[in-house]
């Protein structure tokens, strides 16, 4: 960190002192040229040309590498005997420390965590100071050896394999070549085959959800049906789920839906059509309570977010927006179409339920929408 | 020369100095990020509002904005029908009297006793009615359902103030605020009366018994311990994601610049030692 | 042979059932040699930077071993159970056995909470990690030949470490890994012609089903653990063979590789670092909260919390879908959404595409064809540099803006600011990014030239006979000048003569492609000269260093020489 650093006795100046980095290599014994090579020659040798060691540093019996040596082990000892206490405090912190409740958990964690900790970092440190206070300062050179194959051996190997496959009259006798490629053909699509009970076919299970003529809106949670009275306080808002299937998250991944209540005159849903089918409209509205899918039509998580001053239901995923007062059309964000609207009318009892299923797929968009 | 000078030149004091800050910044981030314990305001009273003093002070604090009648003005909305629960919660959370017009208003420094509060309160619902103060049996977390309470918390509240109750960011600038410091009755008031941009749970959509079920999750969620250690602020993986590549990926960088750095040898000292070069 | 007496105490023996084993090994496999050339004294170079592929490496082995663990008590089933476990907080609601096991882990295991930290940790370092490890090859070159096999091998080992962690975290059935998994399928939904299917077949049907969670089980501790031990088996093996590529310094070339035998040295550095690496897991399991699964609570789909967010290395996709105004288009009965093909295909496609793209990229720019042990100093490549930050800039914005609620919350800044500033960065900041990493690095070019012709400021003040003071410039010792000229500068092309007699150029320069080719190669050829010098003071080959003298006197007053004209420059 400091490379501005002024030890006594520095080595050679001439460059700012670097701690980091590649240490620059001392002069060594034998020089960098490249060995020798007998093309084609499987390289055999001998160790004192492939390696080139140089040590760096006073000799072992000069009495300041002793002393340091000295110093230098007592660290490491330390290091390894706080390793042997950590572990000894881990087992203990298992055995004497139980789990259980949240609080338990806490300092069994922290008990356990920090006995690892200590032993491995121990261990990390007293190598370390191992290798680089008591190991010898040295430095090796390495040759590497031509990668490629020299020439004469590319052609010997090219020459068997030409000669290895004019031998097994691939190249001569097409329809046999010709008929084994047939034959492997069904072999390679049978795995992708066996896959095909992995699931069903979509077929139109994702143009509709579970909702029907006059099934009742529950409230999430409680499983309550709602009637408008209850539904009355401008800017409320609730999760319904379908009465039937509150506790069926296959079905709430399309039925979910957002419930809002507005003031008189906020609403102004305009009658829209996809094709020929409604799609949105006031009708579908009760007591200016409107409902609207909860699942977003980008990719589908719950759109819960609900602005009452603004009127936006904004979902957290990818902050599509949708402006609730008309239809649920979006007005920022990477979703591309409103939420679909569920029809909405009151039962004999008084219950909000839903007319009919939504009118268009809910959810994500895919290929077959339309 | 101090202690400290004396060792400055020395290749470790980058090292500790770097290693004091790593340590600083990390005791400040995880003060000023751990969620403490809710505070607990004082008891509701809810009995005798005295209405003839809460119009006196409604008229010296509240008519400036909200008109002499709280027929509202073009500052600030009408309170007829508003309610008391709805006075009590705006108050008692210091967002009202509010700073500026139009600003979202935040959590600041009570101005007014509880008493004078109930007194404006009971002012407002003598107006034109609306959601009274729910009692301390209403509110009590300790007879709600902490496990319905995560549901409903999920299904309603989560996508705004987060699933811990740390908050979170809404359209214009507009935030949702965190759960930490809100009493069960100011929670069971925001619920019901719908503040700001926080839509209205009614108590025919959300009973009492469920809103119990909530205060429960909310009060219990933010005074449990984070059994993993620190908590990252409750916001999920993005505080989890910084501190793999400041805190794991820094750390292991200077370690791996430690093993491979130059030794630096025992040196000879003056003309006894055997000279290098 | 000369080996110069270290600590040759070499009075000891080795242990008879060391020999013995050895020995009988040896009997029926011999190697001898090889053990000794290959593995005992095989010599590793030592830069800091080399050992960040090992922090992937041992995350992967502690991934590897906790995992085990885990897998002993996780039960990777989506049947509902009524949760009755120790976290009283939930106690009575529905949840998968997939969570309960979780939880059960969590507190009702000893060390079961700590192991999981880890584990999840471990993950988030295993492609933090590979980030950087990728980061550092690029900036260095070392993916040139012979290693770009390696290069593609580290590209396909960072997109399986992704899915590898996307599957993991998901197991647990929480709520926001499940609002991941939902968004994934959506995503997977859109996909023209097959997407249905797709998504149905992988789900066993409707969303969520009861099947995701047992295959991606398997996925994660079967499938995937294969095929990336034994694509890091052969990473790693290629890298043995072809041996570790070194930095420039005085003595390295080509043909050899300087650093430390394996055989006590790097074999004790190593395993140090791997328990560097547990120990900072550990501390961080102690002491960082990661994945409170309970806090989330159990995955429904009607519900959703703000600040969802995946780990952190799926947030350039989560970016992507954010930033992605709104774009579908509807024809004959058929939808195609471009707001979610192309935030799922693009960014990420252009990352890992160009990355896999880039070492034939520059090979057929620069027409370097030669062998590359050295590495590159980033400054002395300023394309490839400007480029690599770039694209670190691009991942970089839509890495934030996957996080923008949290960002707008914390920061202060309005919602869709912090999406309208992302939309007009993910564009502008990686080219002005470009621009000025290049100027930068050839900034630091002239800055190596100049220390090179006139050495460097030593700090010594000296005041002349006239009274003026000038810095003495030291020339650079023999290490440092090796670094300073270890500068490979890629041929302009077509080489000068290539041409034919009536100056046509060949066939390889010629059309769109020969002149694009022609464009790159000249923005890979900038470089600043050390050669061209008006002083004459050049000592490339003849041995001369600059002595203090000549450089006082060209700092003198009344010299008249003037700094030497630069070419290739803007």
């Amino acid at each position: 960190m400091s490379d501005m650093e002024e030890t006594e006795g520095t080595e050679s100046p001439g460059a700012p002192h670097r701690v980091i980095g590649t240490p620059p290599p001392s002069p060594r014994l034998l020089g960098s040229a490249a060995v020798a090579q007998e093309p084609g020659a499987i390289a055999l040798v001998s160790d004192s040309e492939e390696f080139a060691e140089h040590v760096d540093g006073l000799p072992p019996d000069d009495p300041k590498v002793v002393v340091h040596g000295r110093r230098a082990e007592r660290v490491v000892v330390a290091c390894f005997l706080l390793t042997f206490i950590a572990g000894c405090g881990f087992v203990a912190a298992y055995v004497g420390l139980g789990v259980h409740t949240v609080d338990k958990t806490l300092r069994s964690n922290l008990a356990l965590g920090l006995s690892m900790s200590v032993m491995f970092l121990a261990l990390g440190l007293g190598a370390l100071i191992w290798v680089r206070h008591l190991m010898p300062n040295i430095e090796v050179t390495q040759q590497r050896h031509d990668l490629r194959s020299d020439e004469k051996q590319r052609q010997a190997t090219e020459a068997y394999f030409k000669e290895g496959t004019a031998n097994s009259q691939f190249v001569k006798r097409p329809l046999v070549r010709r008929t084994l490629m047939l034959g492997t053909l069904p072999l390679l699509a049978a795995p992708v085959v066996l896959l095909r009970d992995l699931g069903p076919q979509p077929g139109t299970s994702l143009r509709h959800t579970v909702w029907s003529p006059g099934r009742r809106l529950l409230v999430q949670g409680t499983n309550q049906p709602i009637t408008p009275a209850e539904f009355s306080a401008p800017g409320s808002m609730i999760t319904i789920v379908p009465d039937g299937y509150e506790d069926d998250p296959d079905a709430l991944t399309k039925a979910a839906v957002i419930l809002i209540k507005f003031r008189p005159g906020e609403l102004h849903i305009p009658t829209r059509h996809q094709g020929s089918t409604l799609v949105g409209t006031m009708n579908w509205t009760v007591d200016n309570i409107v409902a609207y899918s909860k699942i977003c039509t980008h990719v589908g998580c719950p759109v819960a977010l609900y602005e009452q001053t603004t009127h936006h239901i904004l979902c957290p995923c990818h902050q599509s927006t949708f402006e609730a007062t008309t239809g649920a059309t979006v007005i920022f964000g990477p979703a591309a179409r409103p939420l679909p609207q569920l029809p909405l009318t009151t039962d004999s009892s008084g219950f909000l339920v839903a007319r009919r299923d939504f009118t268009e797929p809910v959810g994500p968009s895919f290929w077959e929408r339309g | 020369m101090s202690w400290i000078n004396a060792r400055r030149r020395r290749p470790a004091a980058g090292y500790a100095a770097l290693l004091l800050g790593l340590v600083v910044v990390a005791l400040v981030y995880g003060s000023l990020t751990s969620t403490g314990g809710g505070t607990v305001a004082s008891a509701e009273t809810g009995a005798q509002q005295d209405i003839e003093a809460g119009k006196a002070l409604f008229q010296a604090s509240c008519s400036s904005c909200h008109g002499l009648e709280a027929q509202g003005t073009s500052q600030a909305p009408s309170l007829i029908g508003a309610g008391a629960a709805a006075v009590f919660f705006q108050m008692s959370t210091g967002r009202m009297p509010a700073k500026e017009v139009g600003a979202e208003n935040e959590r600041k420094p009570v101005t007014f006793t509880p008493r004078q509060i109930d007194d404006i309160a009971g002012y407002v619902a003598s107006l034109g009615g609306g959601p009274p103060i729910p009692t301390a049996e209403q509110v009590d977390p300790r007879t709600g359902d902490t496990a319905l309470g995560s549901e409903l918390f999920s299904a309603n509240c989560a996508q705004c103030h987060g699933f811990a109750g740390a908050g979170g960011a809404l359209t214009y600038g507009k935030d949702a605020p965190a759960l930490t410091a809100a009493t069960p009755a100011q929670i069971y008031t925001a619920m019901l009366t719908g503040p700001e941009a926080m839509p209205v749970f009614s108590d025919g959509a959300l009973p009492p018994q469920a809103k119990r079920d909530i205060i429960a999750y909310i009060t219990q969620t933010r005074v449990e311990p984070n059994p993993g250690g620190f908590s990252l602020g409750r916001t999920g993986p993005v505080t989890e994601g910084l501190v793999i590549f400041l805190g794991g990926m820094g750390f292991l960088v200077l370690i791996s610049m430690w093993i491979t750095a130059k030794r630096r040898d025992p040196r000879p000292t003056g003309p006894t030692g055997t000279e290098r070069k | 042979m000369s080996r110069p007496a270290v600590n040759n105490d070499t009075d000891f023996e080795v242990s008879k059932p060391l020999k013995g084993t050895a020995g009988w090994l040896d009997d029926r496999f011999g190697g001898a040699r090889g053990v000794r050339t290959y593995l005992l004294r095989k010599v590793y170079p030592d830069h800091w930077s080399f050992l960040l592929g090992e922090i992937a490496l041992y995350s992967f082995v502690i991934l590897l071993l906790t995992g085990t663990f885990l897998s002993l008590f996780f039960v990777p089933s989506m049947t509902e159970v009524t949760y009755h476990g120790s976290y009283m907080k939930l106690d009575g609601i529905k949840v998968s056995e997939a969570y309960a096991s979780t939880l059960r882990i969590s507190f009702d295991v000893r060390g079961g909470l700590l192991i999981r930290q880890i584990h999840h940790w471990a993950a988030d370092l295993f492609v933090a990690s590979l980030m950087i490890h990728m980061l550092r090859v690029f900036f260095t070159g070392a993916f040139r030949k012979p290693r770009e096999v390696n290069w593609l091998i580290g590209i396909t080992l960072f997109a399986l470490a992704l899915i590898e962690g996307l599957f993991g975290y998901s197991l647990p059935d929480d709520q926001l890994s499940g609002a991941g998994l939902r968004i994934f399928e959506g995503t997977l939904q859109g996909i023209p012609i097959v997407g249905t299917y797709l998504a149905y077949f992988l789900f066993g049907g409707p969303f969520p089903g009861h099947d995701i969670v047992p295959r991606m089980y398997i996925i994660h501790v079967l499938l995937v653990p294969g095929i990336l031990l034994a694509l890091i088996g052969a990473h790693i093996f290629i890298m043995f063979w072809q041996k570790h590529t070194q930095m420039p310094a005085k003595g390295n070339t080509e043909r050899n590789v300087t650093g430390q035998p394996s055989y006590p040295y790097f074999v004790a550095k190593t395993s140090a670092w791997f328990m560097f690496i547990f120990g900072a897991l550990a501390l961080l399991a102690t002491f960082a909260s990661i994945n409170p699964v309970w806090l989330y609570g159990p995955y429904t789909p009607v519900a959703i919390s703000s600040a969802s967010q995946p780990d952190f290395y799926m947030g350039i996709l989560e970016g992507s879908l954010r930033i992605m105004p709104a774009w579908e288009w509807n024809f004959l009965g058929h939808t195609v959404t471009f707001s979610v093909l192309i935030p799922f295909a693009l960014p990420l496609g252009i990352i890992l595409g160009g990355a896999a793209f880039w070492p034939f990229f520059e090979r057929w720019a620069t027409g370097d064809k030669a062998y590359h042990h050295i590495n590159d100093r980033p400054r002395n490549a300023p394309v490839r540099t400007g480029v690599g930050i770039g694209a670190v800039v691009f991942y970089g914005v839509l890495w934030i803006e996957g996080a923008n609620d949290v960002v707008a919350d914390k920061l202060q800044i309005p919602l869709y600011t912090v999406t309208w500033i992302a939309r007009v960065a993910v564009i502008v900041a990686p080219i002005i990014a470009y621009f000025i990493t290049k100027r930068i690095c050839l900034a630091l070019q002239r800055k190596d030239r100049e220390e090179l012709l006139h050495g460097y400021e030593s700090g010594i003040i000296r005041q002349l006979p006239d009274g003026e003071f000038i810095e003495v410039h030291k020339p650079p010792n023999e290490e440092r000048l090796a670094v300073l000229e270890a500068k490979k500068v890629p041929a302009l092309l077509p080489g000068p003569g290539s041409e034919d007699d009536n100056g046509v150029p060949p066939p390889s320069a010629r059309g769109m492609l020969g002149k694009a080719r022609a464009v790159a190669n000249r923005a890979f050829a900038e470089t600043i000269p050390i050669e061209a010098d008006g002083h004459g003071n050049g000592h490339h080959g003849n041995g001369h260093a600059v002595t203090g003298e000549e450089h006082e006197a060209v700092g003198a007053p009344g010299s008249t020489a003037l700094p030497p004209a630069e070419s290739g420059e803007e």
